[in-house]
């Protein structure tokens, strides 16, 4: 079956959970910002759980179903609605041939994933169907889906309506958003003073902001130790020879705006950065707006392994539930 | 050169190998990287070799991030006696230096630039001690490069020139990114030039611009239907300055299916390129007159 986009909403494009292997030739691992909300949107309808869903930024979009589906809208708080009919977020219901499947204004978080039963079925490009646009790589053409495309979808045998995820589960970052961050990589760079002022000030989200990386602003500029720059780092303290990034890798060009690299991140360049966000938090920033505020935690790595097993254990609880 | 060794999150072991630029770096960089490879430690998804850097991706639920340090550790006295030696290739890239479209992208973004008043290759030129901006071009074709990272954007190469530090051409970056760079802008930045594989952002100085494409996610063009990548780290490269006739040409004859980039299978050995470089190169780039 296929479904038929009336609207597209603001920026909607098709994740999964990525095509790892390529990021040594720039080809970042792409796939959902917020994994834990795709992983259980994909198990209210009864999809592998890296099935390919759409990513909603912001503003939803419009789509007609040309056969009956069971559907799950899952991260951002954004209203459903099936022809005018309020839906339950974090709930699987059925979408009937012929019917639309629309959103009111966003309330809450940023990305909203819609899992329709059977997922959907557009050709995948190295191993998955995430957009990787920069690249022009999976979802449709290499691009986010337009309004008139037609989008193809699996047959599912196992969806039901009626699933829903308890309260305690539906994962939104707290304002604000506590973001922990294993210091490392260049974090020799800066002063001990900026290391401090780094972690006490509070950082609001700047505009710019998507699945390549998050700029924060309104902290303190960070100061760097003197040194000689090294041959072929380039002349501003912030530079470094370029080397490899880490997903959630924090640099700071010429000391003053943060930038954390997301799911779609260059792969090398050169900037020093201080550290990165830990693995348990990222899907945390997909789901902030700009504007929203952010205090950085440092933790070490045995509570990065802490926060990583809880967050594991939770999805297990609901796999459990809704198994 | 000293190692430092240290965690990217919880996901990432992150080895500097030196925290300036050099082949011996370089090397060391690959052959640890290659070294984790041949390891094939359970739980690493993703090995990148960079200039003098490489980093490790692995899933912490299947190795402990302190467990994949020490093993990643013990690699490193097994690469120091790898030979710095590799079958590789060297191939030539057709340049159009001084192109109309990168000179219209630098004309539109000239206030984020060091030196508004000229181009980009004016002021890489002077500030490289050159007489001329012809003179300046001839130093950046004139001798071979090495591939020493793909990255950033998809397939983008990073070159390192292969001649003395002293000869090495160094120009800073712009002062705050373009928004805007064409497709196989030839640029420059550090001591590092690079082509841009897609349209997009940039903050290297643009020199000119190649008719031979590097990246295709279609894999539609002739030399590239096997993998969508052209490069790889430890290919090295000759650029070949070309006239407005003969890229259009080349533009005509990739669009046509029937482009080849001349290519030739080489060996490059670190210790014989430190002892006589001249000669190296000249060997080097002898192969392109067979291919």
């Amino acid at each position: 079956m296929t479904l038929r986009i009336i609207n597209h909403g603001l920026s909607t494009s098709i994740q999964d959970l990525g095509r790892p292997g390529y990021f040594h030739l720039g080809i970042p691992l792409g796939g959902a910002m917020d994994r834990f909300s795709l992983r259980v949107a994909n198990m209210l309808v009864g999809n592998p759980e890296d099935a390919a869903c759409f990513e909603v930024v912001f503003l939803g979009p419009k789509i007609e179903f040309t056969k009956t589906a069971i559907v799950a809208v899952t991260g951002a708080e954004l209203p459903v609605r099936v022809d005018g009919e309020p839906r339950d977020n974090w709930s699987s219901f059925e979408v009937k041939a012929g019917q639309v499947l629309s959103f009111d204004f966003l309330k809450s978080g940023a990305r909203a994933y819609i899992a329709i039963g059977g997922g959907i079925d557009t050709p995948p490009a190295l191993g998955s169907r995430s957009t990787y646009p920069i690249g022009a790589l999976g979802g449709v053409d290499g691009r986010n889906i337009e309004a008139g495309d037609e989008i193809p979808v699996g047959t599912s045998t196992s969806a039901t309506a009626g699933l829903n995820v308890k309260e305690e589960f539906r994962r939104l970052p707290e304002s604000p958003a506590r973001l922990r961050v294993l210091p490392g990589l260049y974090w020799h760079r800066i002063t001990e003073a900026s290391g401090n002022s780094f972690f006490e000030d509070e950082w609001t989200v700047a505009p710019e902001a998507d699945r390549m990386g998050y700029r924060f602003k309104g902290g303190r500029p960070l100061e760097f130790v003197d040194r000689e720059q090294p041959f072929g780092a380039g002349a501003d303290p912030s530079n470094i020879v370029d080397g490899c990034y880490s997903y959630g890798s924090i640099q700071v060009p010429g000391g003053k705006e943060p930038i954390v690299l997301h799911r779609d991140a260059v792969s090398g360049g050169g900037y020093f950065t201080l550290g990165a966000i830990i693995s348990a938090d990222m899907d945390f920033i997909g789901q902030l707006q700009p504007h929203a505020t952010v205090k950085f935690e440092k933790v070490d790595l045995a509570g990065a392994s802490l926060a990583r097993a809880e967050r594991k254990q939770m999805l297990a609880r609901i796999r459990k539930e809704l198994g | 050169m000293k190692t430092r060794y240290t965690h990217g999150g919880d996901e990432h072991i992150y080895v500097e190998i030196d925290d300036e630029m050099s082949l011996d770096a370089f090397f060391k960089s690959l052959s640890m990287s290659n070294a984790v490879r041949d390891a094939k430690i359970n739980g690493v998804t993703e090995i990148c070799p960079a200039n003098a850097s490489f980093q490790v991706r692995f899933d912490p639920d299947v190795i402990e991030p302190e467990e994949m340090m020490r093993q990643v550790k013990k690699l490193e006295a097994k690469a120091e006696g790898a030979e710095k030696r590799m079958d590789t290739r060297i191939v030539e890239i057709p340049v159009l230096y001084q192109d109309p479209w990168t000179h219209e992208t630098l004309m539109r973004f000239r206030e984020r630039h060091q030196d508004p008043t000229g181009s980009d290759l004016d002021y890489a030129a002077r500030i490289n001690g050159y007489a001329s901006v012809e003179d300046f071009i001839t130093a950046h074709h004139s001798q071979p490069w090495f591939v020493s990272m793909v990255g950033f954007v998809a397939g983008l190469p990073f070159l390192y020139q292969l001649v003395e530090r002293e000869k090495q051409l160094q120009v800073p970056k712009y002062l705050s990114p373009r928004t805007d760079t064409p497709k196989l802008t030839v640029g420059y930045g550090g001591c590092f030039s690079c082509i841009y594989s897609v349209r997009g952002a940039g903050g290297y100085q643009m020199f000119g611009i190649t008719p031979m494409p590097i990246y295709d996610p279609e894999q539609k063009i002739s030399y590239l239907k096997e993998f969508m990548v052209f490069f790889r780290p430890g290919d090295i490269v000759k650029w070949k300055p070309i006239e407005r006739g003969e890229y259009d040409e080349i533009v005509a004859a990739v669009e046509a299916g029937t482009y080849q980039p001349r290519i030739a299978e080489v060996e490059f050995d670190l210790e014989d390129f430190n002892a006589d470089m001249a000669g190296t190169n000249a060997r080097l780039m002898e192969a392109l007159n067979d291919a």
